[in-house]
């Protein structure tokens, strides 16, 4: 792969998703670039949350196509999908960790069962990884159940992340935390994926996590997508999109 | 070992010069070469150096666990008394270098072993401590319902009919279909099982007392209370867990309703009343199996059934069965109801509490069981 032009790593192309008799995505098209983060912002019941899981082949497309690493997601199954996903890494929006097992635990899951790794190394790469989202090293032993909501979701990037993925997706990370825990979190990600060199597709609700971490906007509306930076989406002619960049909250943030 | 191109497999050589040693490390560094580096990175022989550089000019690739092993190695290094230097690392890694480097100061945490022996100990007296909490807390849960029983039954106005009615629609009336298949069944292979014992003394004749005695005595009750434990038991715990889950219950306290009065109530009210109907149902059709089966393998018609039925059934028989199924439904209520405010506020302690809430009924129901017949014998019923 050369680095000299941005590549698209997610490429959707007339996307139609119908669900429940609605339809929530018609036809479009976005790009994500290698190396940018995209921030997916759009009203409740938009279809963020569907988009991400289409994107991740959690959800059949009704039409359209979806390539990731320039291969339709659709497409694949196997080992080939199992290639894929371990290039992927994904946080979902309570970090989705596995409650039986402790937080280390649920970080060797991922390199136990794709990489040959010592246990002995698999446990210096657990404590790496929860130190790079910032988690004290007495987590690593303890239960999701007994850890805030901040610290699942900084353990859940942990296992998102132990595989070095090229391209991570985040679920409203910042959703349910406190503003100070939510900026820390903003500043991790962007610090994370300058010094990992990640493409991330973060959904979010939060204006100041897109002014503080994304390259890019794209705006889930009336079912269409709308793509700009925070600057040029504000001056939209399309009253939810003014409305959430340039009504009170969005001023607020932005002006921060 | 030695490689050119940066999508190679990874590489490192050892270059001495007087007391300075050059580890150089060049190709992928990453997760799949990982194992190969591993232990000849911790067992590096550098002894008699003072000054070791790392040169990391060669390096085609690196991912977090390589990176992670060029700066275990100098800490290593660097814990031995020696000098550490890393040279030509690219300004593309810098970054990554920087982050572990600053975030993983304190040293991997030791995990302590899952099974030794002082785990082993130490998860039997939690358990135990566990136990006997739980044992504590259900007498306590015992006490909060009867008071709360006897306020309604001074106030009959703060009952909830409805509630009430629905409980006993679901417990009692939708428990009817399995109930009866699963009585039926259970009297024809008593009857049949019987009846071939006693022919062998030709006292075929007899099955018809073992039936009578045995479904309404025992049989016909611990039936009845094991499938509404499987049955409702388990749905008490789910309903109620769920809605601690979804901080239903904290909405109905902060709504000035009493959760006991709205939820648990209804539901012991509902399954006192129709597990003694219930008995009865099974009883009779326990019998009818029985009957069915006697008549099949034995011959012995319906008319003489009953006659026989009559003579063996004397005294408290039937009654003794019927009495022990309020208790049973109260044992199966508490410990339901209990097990459902017991959930803790994540999803799997449902299933668990459902679980233990299905177990620990059947327990006590048997436990009960056993205690009446002890006491019935005593008293010489």
């Amino acid at each position: 792969m050369s680095a000299a032009e941005p590549q698209a790593v997610i490429r959707i192309q007339g996307l139609l998703t119908r669900l429940g008799g609605r339809v929530l995505h018609d036809h479009i098209d976005l790009d994500v670039l290698k190396g940018e983060v995209l921030g997916v912002v759009g009203g409740s019941g938009s279809g963020k949350s569907v988009l991400l899981r289409s994107i991740i082949g959690l959800q059949q497309p009704t039409e359209g196509r979806i390539e990731v690493f320039g291969q339709n997601v659709a497409d694949l199954d196997g080992d080939e999908l199992v290639r894929m996903q371990i290039r992927w890494g994904v946080l979902f929006q309570d970090g989705a960790l596995f409650g039986d097992q402790t937080v280390a635990e649920n970080v060797q899951i991922p390199l136990r069962e794709h990489s040959d790794l010592t246990q002995q190394l698999m446990d210096e790469v657990a404590s790496v990884k929860l130190s790079m989202v910032g988690l004290p090293q007495d987590a690593a032993s303890k239960y999701p159940a007994e850890l805030s909501g901040g610290m699942r979701k900084r353990a859940g990037l942990a296992r998102a992340l132990a595989l070095d993925p090229e391209l991570l997706f985040l679920d409203e990370p910042t959703a349910g935390l406190d503003p100070i825990s939510a900026a820390q979190f903003d500043t991790l990600v962007r610090d994370l994926q300058r010094s990992l060199q990640l493409t991330v597709f973060m959904v979010t609700h939060d204006i100041d996590t897109l002014r503080a971490t994304t390259d890019r906007i794209a705006v889930l509306v009336d079912s269409k997508i709308k793509v700009g930076t925070i600057a040029s989406l504000r001056d939209d002619a399309n009253p939810w999109i003014h409305e959430y960049f340039a009504g009170v909250r969005g001023r607020a943030a932005l002006a921060a | 070992m030695q490689g050119s191109s940066a999508e190679d497999s990874a590489w490192y050589t050892i270059e001495r010069e007087g007391s300075t040693f050059r580890l150089v490390v060049g190709g992928s560094w990453i997760i799949s070469e990982a194992r190969r580096l591993d232990p000849a990175l911790r067992e590096l022989d550098t002894a008699g150096t003072a000054r070791v550089e790392i040169d990391c000019g060669a390096l085609g690739r690196l991912d977090t666990i390589g990176a992670w092993l060029l700066l275990r190695t100098k800490r290593i290094l660097e814990h031995r008394g020696i000098v550490v230097q890393p040279v030509n690392v690219r300004p593309e890694y810098r970054a990554l270098v920087h982050t572990i480097d600053f975030e993983c100061r304190a040293p991997p945490v030791e995990l302590p072993p899952p099974h030794s022996f002082a785990s082993r100990l130490e998860r039997i007296g939690r358990g135990l401590c566990h136990t006997l909490n739980q044992g504590y807390q259900l007498i306590g849960f015992f006490g909060l319902v009867v008071y709360e029983t006897v306020a309604t039954v001074v106030q009959p106005r703060r009952l909830r009919v409805a509630a009430l009615v629905h409980q006993m629609e679901e417990t009692g009336l939708n428990a009817l279909p399995i109930v009866g298949l699963l009585s039926f069944l259970v009297g024809v292979v008593f009857g049949y099982q019987g009846s071939d014992q006693l022919r062998q003394f030709g006292a075929e004749l007899f099955t018809v007392n073992l039936l009578g005695i045995g479904f309404l005595r025992e049989l016909g009750g611990l039936m009845a209370a094991i499938i509404v434990a499987g049955r409702s038991g388990s749905a008490f715990a789910a309903q109620i867990g769920t809605m601690k889950v979804s901080e239903e219950l904290d909405a109905i306290q902060v709504s000035g309703l009493n959760t006991v009065e709205v939820l648990v109530l209804p539901r012991l009210l509902g399954i006192i009343i129709t597990l003694p109907l219930l008995t009865f149902y099974s009883n009779v059709m326990g019998l009818i199996g029985g009957a069915a089966m006697c008549y099949l393998d034995l011959g012995i018609t319906i008319p003489a059934f009953l006659h026989q039925l009559r003579s063996a059934v004397v005294g408290w028989t039937f009654w003794i069965g019927l009495i022990k199924a309020p208790v049973f439904a109260l044992i199966i209520a508490m410990v339901g109801c209990h097990q459902g405010f017991q959930v803790e506020r994540n999803a799997s302690s449902v299933g668990r509490h459902t679980t233990q809430a299905v177990v620990e009924s059947i327990f006590l129901v048997i436990v009960a069981d056993a205690a009446f017949s002890i006491t019935f014998s005593l008293l010489g019923i």
